[in-house]
């Protein structure tokens, strides 16, 4: 597949005597929704930070657009134009949604000389406010991002990963612990993004109905191995998906 | 009044209090508002480190030291005072740079016992290496510049030359924290993971935070040795690192003017408490744990607190006229 944007071979990682990860092998091409679902446990956030470059890999190799990205720290990844999200809400408290955003784009602009003696904004003001037009978040725009609710900062963080005009997007749960408005929002969000700009995302998601209706194509973990793949109406009706995930 | 218009009106008024008091006032009061504009500047420096970036430091009075004995030594070996200042910003600096290496690594308390250690070198090293620091006895008749013919000779003309190098140091310091890179500062200290992931480079980061905080030290030890005209190695002892601390927490860690305020209250409540002679350290060390405790965020902090429960309260719930929309 010459359009293969990320490429993860045989990765493994395990804690002590817990195997996270065990052998996992798979392919994502340019502008794939790839779905990663499982039970709690399953190894799927661990996955991401081995991806990514925020936890070593005990084996495996992953490659971004044909390049090996190995132990590339995290800021050069998102250089090359990796996008993410954590499971755990990770926005900046003390700083408002505005600075969020900028911070978000900020360091894909000019040079370190240019961060310090060019305009405080980075020349992103209008760009921050496209994004944060685009996730409806207009009227948040100059609030404390620790002020905001929880599914309001969700979104936030959301936006953060786009900012730097990503090619890939890696989202950990991004509808955990969001209203179903505000789950509606996103979902369609994501879609138009993802229409739009042809980017590809692998999305980590409990829940169902938003994997099955979001994503193009579904692997399932359990254990820390694949033991599903295939379109969202395959794995609905796959009997081992049912018995170990969907059914339980 | 709009926020933009008390942003631009208070630092004036400010400053033209500042160059106003002074008149007419003796040399006592002119040498401690003199003292408060320096150690003002050590404290910008650790707000940067510590108040803007996270990162922990114990040793701002090190590099007070180490500007004020490279100033020391160049001005008496003859050259401009302006040397000396741009040398000890510059070795500061450098050496900044080096002790932001221990942060890459280790974080909060360790930090803090990392930049303990480094201040306790420091110490004595001006205190055993006799031949260059004059070790205990330490150095004296540190001249005061002259610019262009005019000198700063005495107490009120030394006072204004301060002045300007705090308005200096202030300007340079509010320009740092309103750049992109006082936003990635910000970031490193509220969440250095996140940030590293929105392509923050954290390592650097950090080291810039180190190296920029120690060369506001450095300008400030530059400052001591003309003011004093006597510098000793117990003048930059740990117990003055914790002092610059107090300030920089007391003000209000990671607001532009919190350490300008810290500083004034950490050098003039202990006069307003002499008269309570023995105790005014006690007093004082409760007053500190008290504030503490009711505001972390210092004096300013307290200050917008009350503020904001005597306010009018129209603006208050933005939330009750979009509660559609959230
Ligand atoms: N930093 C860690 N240290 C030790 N064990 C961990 C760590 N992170 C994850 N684990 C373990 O690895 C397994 C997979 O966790 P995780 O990747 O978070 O699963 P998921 O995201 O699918 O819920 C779990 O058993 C978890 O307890
Ligand atoms: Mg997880």
């Amino acid at each position: 597949m010459s359009d293969t944007v990320l490429s993860v071979r045989n990765i493994s990682k395990s804690f002590g005597g817990i195997h996270a990860v065990n052998d996992v092998s798979f392919d994502v091409g340019k502008g794939e929704v790839l779905g990663l679902i499982g039970p709690n446990g399953s190894g799927k956030s661990t996955l991401f930070n081995c991806v990514l470059g925020q936890l070593p890999a005990d084996a495996g190799e992953v490659q971004i657009h044909g390049q090996r990205v190995g132990q590339m720290r995290a800021s050069r990844l998102n250089k090359l134009g990796v996008g993410r999200t954590f499971q755990q809400l990770s926005v900046f408290p003390q700083m408002s949604v505005l600075d969020n955003i900028i911070l978000a784009g900020q360091e894909h602009h000019g040079s370190m000389a240019s961060r310090l003696f060019g305009p405080s904004d980075a020349g992103l003001t209008a760009e921050a406010d496209r994004m944060i037009q685009f996730f409806k978040l207009e009227h948040l725009r100059d609030e404390m991002a620790g002020s905001l609710s929880y599914g309001q900062q969700k979104l936030v963080d959301a936006a953060m990963a786009f900012m730097a005009g990503p090619s890939l997007v890696l989202l950990d749960e991004p509808a955990g612990g969001v209203n179903l408005t505000m789950l509606a929002n996103l979902k369609d969000r994501l879609e138009t993004y993802n229409r739009e700009h042809g980017t590809t995302f692998v999305v980590i998601e409990h829940n169902m109905e938003f994997v099955m209706t979001l994503c193009t194509r579904i692997i399932v973990l359990a254990e820390g191995a694949i033991i599903a793949e295939g379109t969202p109406d395959e794995i609905r009706s796959n009997q081992q998906v049912i018995d170990a995930y969907l059914g339980g | 009044m709009t926020t933009k218009m008390v942003r631009i009106l208070f630092p004036l008024a400010a400053l033209a209090l500042l160059v106003l008091i002074p008149l007419g006032q003796g040399n006592y009061i002119i040498y401690v508002m003199t003292s408060w504009l320096m150690f003002s500047i050590a404290a910008m420096g650790l707000n940067l480190t510590l108040g803007y970036a996270g990162q922990i430091s114990l040793a701002q009075a090190s590099f007070m030291g180490i500007g004020a004995y490279i100033t020391a030594l160049l001005t008496l070996a003859g050259y401009h005072w302006v040397v000396g200042w741009v040398a000890a910003m510059g070795a500061c600096f450098g050496i900044g740079l080096l002790l932001g290496y221990p942060a890459l690594r280790v974080q909060h308390h360790f930090l803090a016992f990392v930049t303990l250690a480094f201040n306790t070198l420091v110490f004595l090293v001006l205190r055993n290496e006799e031949w260059l620091t004059g070790g205990n006895h330490g150095l004296v008749g540190m001249p005061r510049p002259s610019f262009f013919g005019i000198s700063t000779g005495k107490n009120l003309e030394f006072y204004y030359f301060v002045l300007i190098l705090f308005v200096i140091s202030a300007a340079v310091f509010y320009w740092i924290v309103n750049s992109p890179w006082g936003r990635a500062f910000k970031a490193l200290r509220e969440n250095p993971v996140r940030a590293e992931s929105l392509g923050v480079d954290t390592r650097r980061i950090t080291l810039l935070a180190f190296a920029i905080g120690s060369a506001f030290g450095g300008g400030a030890g530059a400052i001591m040795s003309p003011l004093v005209q006597f510098i000793e190695p117990g003048s930059f002892a740990l117990v003055h690192s914790l002092k610059i601390l107090l300030m920089v927490v007391v003000g209000g860690a990671g607001l532009f003017y919190g350490p300008m305020l810290g500083a004034a209250v950490v050098i003039l409540l202990p006069e307003f408490l002499r008269f309570t002679e023995g105790y005014y350290l006690m007093i004082y060390a409760a007053l500190v744990i008290v504030l503490m405790v009711y505001s972390p965020t210092g004096l300013i902090g307290l200050g917008t607190k009350l503020w904001q429960q005597i306010r009018p309260q129209s603006e208050v719930r933005k939330d009750m006229s979009k509660g559609a929309q959230l």
